[in-house]
């Protein structure tokens, strides 16, 4: 079982800010969908290669030749706030 | 309604031309569609240029091929340049992709009209399309209940008359779910048969572009335009893409067709038990021969699946953040700015997985949940590779239950659980199909699902096509599309 603790860690690993109401929420309802996923332990998988991809993936290489690039006024029409060519943050660094 | 088929042939024949079906469509749409539900946003300027310009095409006697004006709607998953591409999030709510996804580029190269976006799960995370923060999809067969999902618009736009044929995509079942729920054609293909560039990320080893239609036929010609490698994609296929409208009539005789022990199941209702086995003696009467397999770790995939796709949704879901594009709620910090944002902008099923995904990759809990749900998946494959070492193809109902109310399955597990004979497919990466093979009692569409080789998809629509050229179930059309 996870405890509220365990939800309030996991929230603010997946940057999550929840409600008090809603992390009680979350605990019952992850609680009880770990319960089914708890049966996979059952599963004897001793010597079981894991499967990543269905299909099997091996490197994919290219030429490693310049190509166009999406403009950069492209990629920042979207941004919610934005100082010239950049996007704009809240402060990381103090002065 | 007419299928692509049905109109490239009226195109041809100067029956009717691409601009007049689009504007029928169009009207439809503004009349039906406050029913249904099927689009976030029509693209109505966009579809009648694009039918200019076929008109053209057809004039002149250059149709660009079978798609050449065939009106469409595409899941709101798919990127689309200079339109709206929401994923039915209120954190993509005003998202307008700089570029097209591959598989969209394709089919409007191919001389497809673009509708519209349609409804979806949010992220395509549901089996009800309940789960769009934007807005509800109706069952076009009874409004009472839903479209499945979590490609619900699609579905129901083909269904109900408001497109004839779409795209969506299938992580766990989120194309031939509701295509059964919605009496439709729906393909899943082999994963990286179809590119996955442009489409916004739910389980990036899971995601599995595909094509809804009304019929067989229909089907086929959708994915033969969005088959194929793309250099875009890295876990795309370098194969060569056949036609596969080619073995459409070639009959079921000499084909093996397993029915696998563990799809048909005590909890499952019995008017779909009794459909698909009735499909099966159809197939039988046809010439095919049946034989009985087992997938035994048929009943890990459910819990398999509800650790690898919620683990990889909770990777691929981290880039919004607030920073590049997408809903942005103010913070006194960088880690506030996201968290608030991330808080406002998903939905409470959004939330719900990524919480999981990011519990079961946890320092602690890595191999317990994730190494050991891959070492699982193995297992799963494994199954379908012994099965088609035997059988050519495997015959079994898409969904254990018919489609329910809206409202009806509050309780997560429960929605899971309607994705226990689709997710197999997606986890073994095998093309598999849902077509119409009957009624309940109360008039609600029953789907049969067949799963086919890795990269078989002709066998797949074959096979799919002999049943439908001895069955009228496609012809059937739910009231209000009447």
């Amino acid at each position: 079982m996870i405890s509220r603790d365990d939800v309030a860690r996991v929230a603010r690993l997946a940057r999550l800010a929840l409600t008090d109401a809603e992390l009680e929420t979350m605990r019952e309802q992850l609680n009880a969908i770990l319960v089914h996923i708890d049966a996979l332990k059952t599963v004897d998988t001793t010597g079981i290669e894991p499967t990543s991809h269905a299909v099997p993936q091996f490197n994919v290489m290219r030429e490693d030749e310049p190509r166009p690039c999406f403009p950069a006024e492209d990629m920042l029409a979207n941004a919610p706030d934005r100082k010239g060519d950049f996007f704009r943050v809240p402060r990381i660094i103090e002065d | 309604m007419r299928t692509i088929h049905e109109l490239a042939d009226a195109y041809r024949r100067g029956e009717t031309t691409p601009g007049r079906t689009t504007d029928e469509y169009l009207a439809r749409i503004a009349k039906l569609d406050d029913k249904v539900g099927a689009y976030i946003t029509v693209t109505a300027d966009r579809a009648r240029a694009a039918a200019r310009a076929s008109d053209e095409r057809y004039r002149q006697g250059r149709p660009l091929g079978p798609l050449d004006g065939a009106p469409i709607a595409l899941k709101d998953v798919f990127c689309t340049k200079g339109v709206r591409t929401t994923c039915a999030s209120r954190i993509l709510e005003n998202f307008v992709p700089p570029y097209d996804a591959t598989v969209v580029e394709r089919l409007t190269a191919a001389g497809a009209i673009v509708l519209g976006k349609s409804n979806m799960d949010e992220f395509a995370m549901g089996s009800s399309t309940e789960h769009s923060a934007l807005k509800v999809t109706r069952n076009p067969w009874d409004l009472s209940r839903v479209p499945g999902g979590s490609s619900g618009g699609p579905a129901a736009a083909v269904a109900a008359g408001l497109a004839a044929g779409g795209l969506g995509t299938d992580t766990g079942g989120s194309i031939r779910q509701p295509a059964a729920f919605c009496g439709v054609v729906g393909l899943k293909p082999t994963y990286g048969r179809v590119s996955r560039y442009g489409l916004v990320a739910f389980a990036s080893s899971l995601d599995h572009p595909g094509p809804f239609g009304e019929d067989v036929t229909d089907a086929a010609l959708l994915l033969g335009a969005i088959a194929g490698h793309d250099p875009m994609d890295a876990t795309s296929i370098d194969a060569p893409v056949p036609d596969y409208t080619a073995g459409l009539e070639q009959g079921v005789r000499g084909l093996r067709l397993g029915v696998p022990d563990e799809y048909f199941t005590a909890g499952m209702d019995p008017e779909i038990e009794r459909a698909v086995r009735a499909a099966i003696d159809v197939l039988k009467g046809l010439g095919a021969t049946l034989e009985r397999v087992s997938l035994p770790a048929t009943p890990h995939a459910l819990a398999t699946y509800y650790v690898i796709a919620p683990a990889e949704a909770s990777s691929n879901l981290a880039r919004y953040d607030g920073v590049k594009y997408g809903l942005r709620v103010p913070g006194h910090d960088l880690i506030d700015m996201e968290s608030k944002t991330r808080a406002a902008g998903f939905g409470a099923e959004v939330k719900r997985r990524i919480m999981l995904g990011t519990y079961v990759l946890s320092a602690g809990y890595y191999d317990a949940y994730y190494g050991q749900a891959q070492k699982v998946r193995t297992l799963v494959r494994r199954d379908f590779d012994a099965a088609f070492g035997r059988v050519d193809l495997i015959v079994a109902p898409t969904t254990p239950n018919v489609p329910f109310k809206h409202g009806e399955k509050t309780d997560p597990v429960q929605m899971y659980l309607n994705d226990v004979f689709t997710i197999p497919a997606d986890m073994a990466g095998v093309p598999a199909i849902s077509l119409p093979c009957g009624f309940t009692k109360s008039g609600l569409p029953i789907g049969l699902q067949l799963i086919g080789r890795t990269l078989d998809e002709a066998t797949v629509l074959r096979v799919a096509g002999a049943y439908e050229r001895a069955t009228d179930w496609h012809t059937r059309h739910p009231e209000l599309a009447a």
